[in-house]
């Protein structure tokens, strides 16, 4: 048997066990013995944040770029109500994290003891599982348990709370390899019966459809949706979640769908015959009015998890697995049938699709003086080759910077798309630039967003991490703005940014570089000598078009071929 | 319609709450819960009555097993089965009124078990519907206090739901009709409630 360790060194040792290279965090009383442990070693980083909510979202950041699990160390009390947020997100989104909590020592739970809150009990209806540990002994099993569930299934964020006291005791330590959890079985095989059955749909459809999310992302079956895809011919659309998974830019890719999505996927998808989802969950962004949904779409769902089978809309074909896995399976049935792929160019299906992407719905005004904040995104997608890390907050760049920068790999395009976090993207930049310390990682972003946890500009500078910050600023809540306009007859009720920071002096203050671009013309050399500037962080601050909308939209309660184009576009299908 | 879920689960802190708090995240309906350790003392079994549609209740049925307290569950109302469930309830019994009240227990089959000079406890097991018939037959200006445990519900027959033995003989879910997978209707939308 082993020597004896304290709670705290089994902690760190724990994390060495799990090959945790970093660990986002932010000390406090309780969690004192754990932080004087890490203080004697050097194999877990600790990255100190300036707020526990940019400790998360940096996590989950990590997570999302790397694959590998977000890993949070946070004090009692406020330490854990400041995560719940980015635990939130996290959990919305399906990223494996695993968030420490500090606690007051077991004795005086219950007691209203200084900085004590219930963190098992205000995390647990945004968490994948939690625990509270209240034993030594169990500290390292937990642990375990927590990775696996994290990482594991349907990923999401675990919470562990451990007491003071308990980091204080002592065990002897050990790591168990493998878990067993009795009520925990995630099935990530498909039913081959369903899968014969779903490819058979789908090779007798006449115009089907592929709609693919987030699940493709998080279970690296990029390269197989990739082979599914040109052995069908189909066209194929991603969800916000899911950009990257297919390549944007290839030629059976119709853009993203949904809300902001293209006129093409939209039309497609109200006109489909077969409809084929993998790993997406037919959001209520995504799906528009239920009653008007793919009306006549025999619809297969592919989900690792069953709860989202039928959940939104009655699904024809469910098949519960992973989604390479049931991939892989679909590809080699496709391969023995020897199934011919529809015609990209002779297919009557493709035709209509192509008259449906000849309204060029992303088009916007490419001569305008005043900063158009979609030209921002055209140029840094080619100064960038389409092969930066992109984060985002929420809001209306979120949708330019997904509509424009055309996404050829999977875990480039950091969003928070299911919360809608505003806050999240330089946060989540810090830790897709610690994961991958030589890339070029911009997070886009607005003026109303970016202030969210602008304190993290000094958790750059420590790390120095040179992320380069795109602030298309147009002094506005600008999604709120736009639906003020258009469905609260421009009544502009608190959407306007008023007393700004200047955001040069601002990025100066915090011992980075900091740009104002005004102009149209200005906005190439800027991106390119930011991006130059390899070891520096720079905020290029660009003053956008105040009154731009993202177009296409469909609006709350309509369906897939209700869109509305931008105005100008020559068909009654402008918004008022 | 009505269902009877039985679940296993760790009996664990918190477990309990991870249910309840589904049931109020979801907006799901709760009609009765009950629950207590089984001759497993790691496994506690929750009978749960609820109601909703098909699809309600398969939603139910995949967020409880989604959570990882969650070992197995059934839904009764798949096959044959028993509920009862158990009430005590308090009565004045005064001169003439205590033959009443006492006839009436006889009449359900219940039995007093505690007799003051002015008052009978009665206690009484059965379905929930002969339980509110009970209630229902007694003059309600007697009533003092009633208690009710809520459902606890079994399979008939050679169905069970255990850990130690290992197929549960589970019909397979009826086949969808056209009527179930058919979209439902459009519910009139006030616009005031779209995100």
């Amino acid at each position: 048997m082993g020597k004896k360790l304290r709670g705290a060194e089994i902690f760190v040792q724990a994390l060495k066990d799990e090959g945790v290279e970093y660990i986002f965090g932010y000390p406090g009383g309780a969690v004192l013995h754990i932080y004087d442990e890490l203080f004697k070693q050097s194999a877990v980083k600790h990255i100190l944040v300036r707020h526990e909510q940019g400790a998360t979202h940096a996590a989950d950041g990590y997570a999302r770029a790397t694959g590998k699990p977000g890993v949070v160390l946070v004090t009692s009390g406020p330490g854990a109500t400041n995560c719940v947020t980015g635990i939130a997100t996290a959990y919305m989104d399906s990223i494996p994290m695993v968030v420490f909590t500090g606690q007051v020592p077991t004795h005086l739970i219950g007691n209203d003891a200084f900085q004590e809150v219930d963190a098992v009990g205000i995390t647990r209806p945004c968490v994948k599982h939690n625990f509270l540990v209240e034993d030594v002994k169990d500290l390292a099993a937990t642990i375990k348990k927590a990775f696996y569930l994290a990482t594991t299934g349907r990923p999401g964020p675990v919470v562990v709370d451990i007491p003071k006291d308990v980091t204080a005791d002592s065990t002897e330590y050990y790591y168990p390899q493998n878990v067993e959890i009795r009520s925990y079985k995630p099935v990530t095989r498909g039913h081959p019966g369903q899968i014969r059955k779903a490819v058979q749909l789908l090779l007798s459809a006449r115009r089907p459809m592929i709609y693919t999310g987030g699940g493709v992302v998080i279970d690296n079956a990029a390269a197989e949706l990739a082979e599914f895809g040109h052995l069908l011919g189909f066209p194929i659309t991603n969800t916000l979640m899911g950009l990257g998974a297919y390549p944007a830019t290839d030629k059976q890719f119709v853009g993203m769908l949904g809300m902001h999505g293209t006129y093409e996927a939209n039309m497609a998808m109200h006109h489909c015959d077969v409809l084929l989802a993998v790993g997406a969950r037919f959001d209520d962004r995504v799906t528009g009015d239920l009653a008007k949904f793919c009306p006549e779409a025999k619809i297969i769902h592919v989900d690792i998890d069953p709860s989202s089978i039928s959940k939104n809309v009655p699904v024809d074909v469910p098949i519960v697995g992973s989604a390479r896995e049931v991939l892989r399976e679909m590809i080699k049935v496709i391969k023995e049938a020897k199934f011919k792929p529809m015609s990209r160019k002779g297919d009557p299906w493709w035709k209509q699709i192509d008259e449906w992407a000849s309204v060029d719905c992303l088009r916007y005004d490419r001569k305008s003086k005043v900063i158009k904040p979609q030209y921002v995104i055209e140029e840094l997608y080619a100064l960038t080759r389409g092969d930066a890390y992109i984060t985002s907050d929420v809001g209306q760049h979120q949708m330019w910077a997904a509509q424009y920068y055309k996404f050829d790999q999977p875990r480039r395009w950091i969003n928070s798309g299911g919360l809608g976090t505003m806050g999240f993207g330089l946060p989540a930049a810090m830790g897709v630039q610690l994961g991958f310390p030589k890339a070029t990682v911009c997070c886009v972003t607005g003026e109303a967003s970016l202030v969210m946890c602008i304190q993290e500009l000094s958790t750059c500078l420590q790390y120095n991490l040179p992320i380069k910050i795109i602030n298309l600023n147009n002094r506005y809540m600008g999604m709120v703005r736009q639906w003020q306009e258009f469905f609260y007859d421009r009544r502009y009720s608190h959407s306007y940014m008023d007393a700004l920071p200047d955001f040069v002096k601002l990025a100066e203050a915090f011992g980075h570089v900091g740009m104002r671009v005004e102009k149209t013309s200005g906005v190439r050399d800027a991106l390119k000598k930011a991006l130059a500037m390899k070891n520096k962080l720079v905020l290029l601050d660009f003053i956008t078009d105040q009154t731009e909308n993202v177009y296409p939209m469909i609006a709350a309660g309509k369906g897939h071929h209700e869109m509305h184009l931008a105005p100008g576009s020559g068909t009654n299908r402008e918004l008022a | 319609m009505r269902h009877i879920l039985s679940i296993l689960l760790e009996n664990e802190a918190g477990a309990l709450s991870r249910v309840a708090g589904l049931f109020s995240a979801r907006a799901f309906n709760i009609e009765s819960l009950t629950v207590a350790p089984t001759e497993d003392p790691t496994v506690s079994r929750m009978t749960l009555v609820t109601s909703g549609s098909d699809e309600i209740i398969e939603q139910i049925v995949k967020q409880l097993n989604k959570l990882i307290d969650v070992i197995k569950l059934i839904d009764l109302n798949e096959g044959a089965h028993i509920e009862r469930e158990l009430m005590l309830i308090k009565v004045m019994a005064r001169d003439g009124g205590r033959e009443e009240v006492k006839r009436m227990a006889e009449i359900f089959r219940g039995r007093i078990i505690d007799v003051t000079d002015t008052t009978y406890v009665i206690e009484l097991t059965g379905t929930g519907e002969k339980l509110d018939a009970f209630i229902e037959a007694l003059d309600k200006s007697l009533i003092l206090e009633v208690v009710r445990t809520g459902v606890s519900g079994i399979a008939r027959g050679t169905r069970a739901l255990s850990l130690h033995i290992p197929s549960i003989t589970r019909p397979a879910p009826p086949a969808r009709t056209e009527a179930a997978t058919a979209k439902p209707a459009p519910a009139p939308v006030n616009p005031d409630h779209l995100l």
